[in-house]
């Protein structure tokens, strides 16, 4: 009997399901060329089913040179953990940006995610979204992703944060140890963890989430021990173990910049120590003349700087796509995934960093771009 | 200098190598300014448009659903007929030639916009942004000249099939984007011979252009009609109407970018080794402008701007305006006609063209006299030079 019960489910939502793309497929043929999705997201960009995006809600200053965006995540936001980072892609000056940021809270009741972005020099996105961004403004978003994510079950730990990238460990402690008006609220599941946190900034004004930091270590919740620049000097991690006694016992997660992570990787090496560490800002594409274009296959062209990609990649025998050659028709357009290419006609150089441009990398013409360094095309 | 032109007076003749190149980098001055305050607003402005368009589509065809009561279907049509000219002016031919590629936005973005229109994308973006803008007005190489169908330039020899041209141009003018859509295919060429006809490559791109006007007839001729229930029959003949004023409205506004009196034709070997500069000039005369108020030149998707597009196909549109107060400008200084005129005057100046070339040459010597004056009159700086020749 339930056998049979069951199997009439089964069908009841086997007809469900073939009823439902049987609507879609009519909705497709009511709105070709476009598809129904174009004309809900005017309605609604946060909806379910819809790419995912976010509506920024609000900017709060943190410092002088950042501040915190709170977003309201589109329905289908698959929730995170503490310590994850989320990409945001967001128009600045007309042009779409994706950048990865931490998020800086745990999940909150309101389910809104933050971010804290600490205005870099000459960084577009960080500027744009500490200065210029308003609340009301769209951005896109993909999951959240990242393994530097805290322990479940407890344990001794040691955050080393550089800068901002104390944010994936506020985002763990304000998880762990939510900081209300009547104090810091201790909860069980916060407590078997030990943790100590050595924060290296070039001064201490520049510090974000100082404050923070300071409540929790005041409360006896954390160790904190601060490293400023114009103070103590600049950090040197054989002085780690002076710092953290007890750093043989403990598991270590560092965010920073290259440079540090590389230092400490070679230290933990050295002392057999565990570590776990995050990056974010890749390095920086630096423009030069000419250079080697490797394709999707594998294969790689050399191509001077005064020689467009076409024509470059067409005398080493590729098929390629093409139009105009004189970067009016769009016909050779191709996408950059990694690498720098200068528009011979302006001189202007266009960058494409994994991570920090489109997912399916910037879009270039060809014919009218040079390689300014070594560049991937998706071809 | 190479460009060669094929009228008895060269409005270039009056120009050094030297002033070809100096007007080119003019231009590429004015070009790079916009490249360079191209931003936030420009981004606003297209969304904008795209957001409007689709509302308003949406709406038209929602009061069509009750298209069967008289208002309704005025209404209806009414609007639905703007929505499928600005998506396909000032929003797909815009976006397809990469004016808002610079966006970096996938939705919309040169590479991957299809169109509310029987041609798919990929083999308009050939024909129009590879052929059209590359050789334009290049006799034996533009295919717009006459489409293949017409005889708009004396040079092209006259055969009796020309006769019936008046009739040819506006039987394309009614069912336009299905003249746009063989075209693309080049469907004359490839039927004609045997191999073409059975090559796997024309065969693929022909079935996709009939999934293409498949998947539009049976949207705007079956299913929104469906879907009006007892409306069905006036949802189809407003449809079908939308669709006919979008052809008309567009083969018209088209037909005035290269046809008017005025416009400049080249020979195939003009363009040998043609220089950038000279590439500027040929467009700068194988070009005519629409003027009239900012809703004729929305209405066109900038296309009145016809001049300024040709010489900055990938600009965003909604900067032609600005941009052709500075190219006027460099037409005066170097003594360059610049051929523009209200609709009416330039669609009447075209139809005339395709009637007079209906006959052969020598059946029309009188009219070409009177063209001739008038290139004189346009060619100033030339014109003294030419006389004393005389």
């Amino acid at each position: 009997m339930s056998l049979l019960l069951q199997r009439q489910q089964q069908a009841t939502r086997g007809r469900r399901v073939a009823l439902r793309d049987r609507a879609v497929r009519l909705a497709e043929r009511l709105t070709t060329p476009l598809l129904p999705a174009d004309y809900l997201d005017l309605f609604d960009p946060l909806r379910s089913g819809a790419d995912l995006r976010g509506r920024i809600v609000a900017v709060e200053p943190e410092t002088a040179d950042a501040a915190t965006i709170v977003i309201r995540p589109g329905r289908d936001w698959a929730g995170h953990v503490p310590g994850q980072y989320v990409r945001i892609g967001i128009d600045v000056d007309g042009i779409r940006q994706w950048r990865a940021y931490s998020l800086t809270h745990g999940p909150r009741a309101d389910g809104h995610i933050s971010i804290t972005v600490k205005a870099v020099p000459d960084g577009r996105v960080s500027n744009h979204l500490v200065r210029s961004a308003r609340p009301g403004t769209l951005v896109h978003l993909e999951q959240a992703t990242g393994d530097f994510v805290l322990p479940t079950d407890g344990g001794r730990l040691l955050f080393v944060t550089a800068g901002s990238g104390v944010t994936p460990v506020i985002g763990m402690l304000r998880n762990l140890f939510p900081v209300t008006d009547a104090g810091v609220a201790r909860l069980p599941r916060s407590q078997g963890y030990d943790i100590t946190v050595v924060h290296v900034a070039p001064s201490e004004p520049d510090s974000i989430f100082l404050d923070n930091l300071r409540t929790l270590d005041e409360a006896g919740l954390i160790r904190l021990v601060p490293r400023y620049g114009d103070v103590h000097g600049r950090l040197d991690v054989a002085d780690l173990g002076t710092l953290v006694p007890d750093l043989h016992e403990r598991t270590t997660f560092a965010c920073g910049p290259g440079g540090l992570l590389d230092a400490l990787t070679a230290h933990h090496d050295t002392h057999g120590l565990e570590l776990l560490t995050e990056q974010f800002r890749v390095s920086t594409v630096s423009a030069g003349e000419g250079g080697s274009i490797t394709f999707a296959d594998g294969t790689t062209v050399e191509a001077d700087g005064a020689t467009p990609i076409l024509t470059a990649a067409e005398d080493a025998g590729r098929l390629m796509p093409s139009g105009c050659r004189m970067g009016i028709c769009y016909g050779c357009v191709l996408p950059m995934r990694e690498g720098a290419v200068r528009d011979l006609r302006t001189g202007e150089v266009t960058t494409a960093a994994p991570g920090e441009t489109n997912v399916g990398g910037v879009p270039i013409q060809t014919c009218v771009s040079a390689a300014a360094g070594a560049c991937h095309l998706d071809h | 200098m190479t460009v060669m032109q094929k009228k008895d007076v060269d409005p270039t003749a009056h120009l050094s190598a030297e002033d070809v190149e100096r007007l080119g980098q003019e231009l590429d001055a004015i070009r790079q300014s916009i490249v360079d305050s191209r931003g936030e607003n420009d981004a606003a402005y297209i969304r904008r448009v795209i957001a409007a368009q689709r509302k308003l589509e949406l709406g038209s065809r929602a009061v069509l659903l009750v298209s069967v009561f008289p208002p309704a279907w005025i209404l209806g049509t009414l609007g639905l007929s703007v929505a499928k000219i600005v998506e396909n002016m000032e929003i797909g031919h815009n976006v397809m030639h990469g004016q808002w590629d610079w966006m970096r936005d996938p939705k919309i973005h040169s590479t991957t916009w299809e169109w509310d229109n029987a041609s798919p994308a990929a083999q308009w973006k050939h024909s129009h942004n590879e052929v059209h803008h590359t050789y334009t007005n290049v006799v034996g190489k533009d295919n717009d000249l006459g489409y293949g169908i017409m005889r708009v330039d004396e040079d092209q020899r006259w055969v009796p099939f020309y006769l019936a041209q008046p009739l040819w141009n506006l039987i394309n003018a009614c069912f336009f984007e299905y003249g746009i859509a063989a075209y693309d295919l080049e469907l004359g060429k490839n039927l004609r011979s045997q191999k073409r006809r059975t090559s796997p490559e024309f065969r693929a791109r022909a079935k996709q252009t009939l999934r293409k006007i498949r998947g539009q007839a049976t949207k705007d001729y079956v299913l929104h009609p469906l879907l009006s229930g007892p409306s069905a029959l006036t949802t189809l003949s407003a449809n079908f109407t939308a669709n006919l004023i979008r052809n008309l409205w567009t083969h018209s506004v088209i037909m005035c970018g290269h046809f008017p009196e005025g416009v400049q034709t080249f020979e195939r070997r003009s363009i040998n080794g043609e220089t950038r500069g000279e590439w500027y000039l040929r467009q700068m005369l194988g070009s005519a402008n629409i003027s009239g108020s900012k809703a004729m030149h929305f209405m066109t998707g900038n296309l009145s701007h016809q001049v300024e597009h040709h010489l900055f196909p990938d600009l965003p549109s909604n900067r032609y305006a600005e941009i052709a107060v500075q190219v006027r400008d460099v037409f005066d200084r170097y003594g360059l006609p610049y051929v523009t005129g209200s609709l009416p005057r330039q669609v009447g100046s075209a139809w005339k063209k395709v009637i007079r070339l209906s006959l052969p040459n020598d059946f029309s010597a009188k009219a070409q006299a009177t063209v001739t004056g008038k290139l004189l009159d346009f060619a100033r700086p030339a014109r003294d030079a030419d006389s004393a020749a005389a």
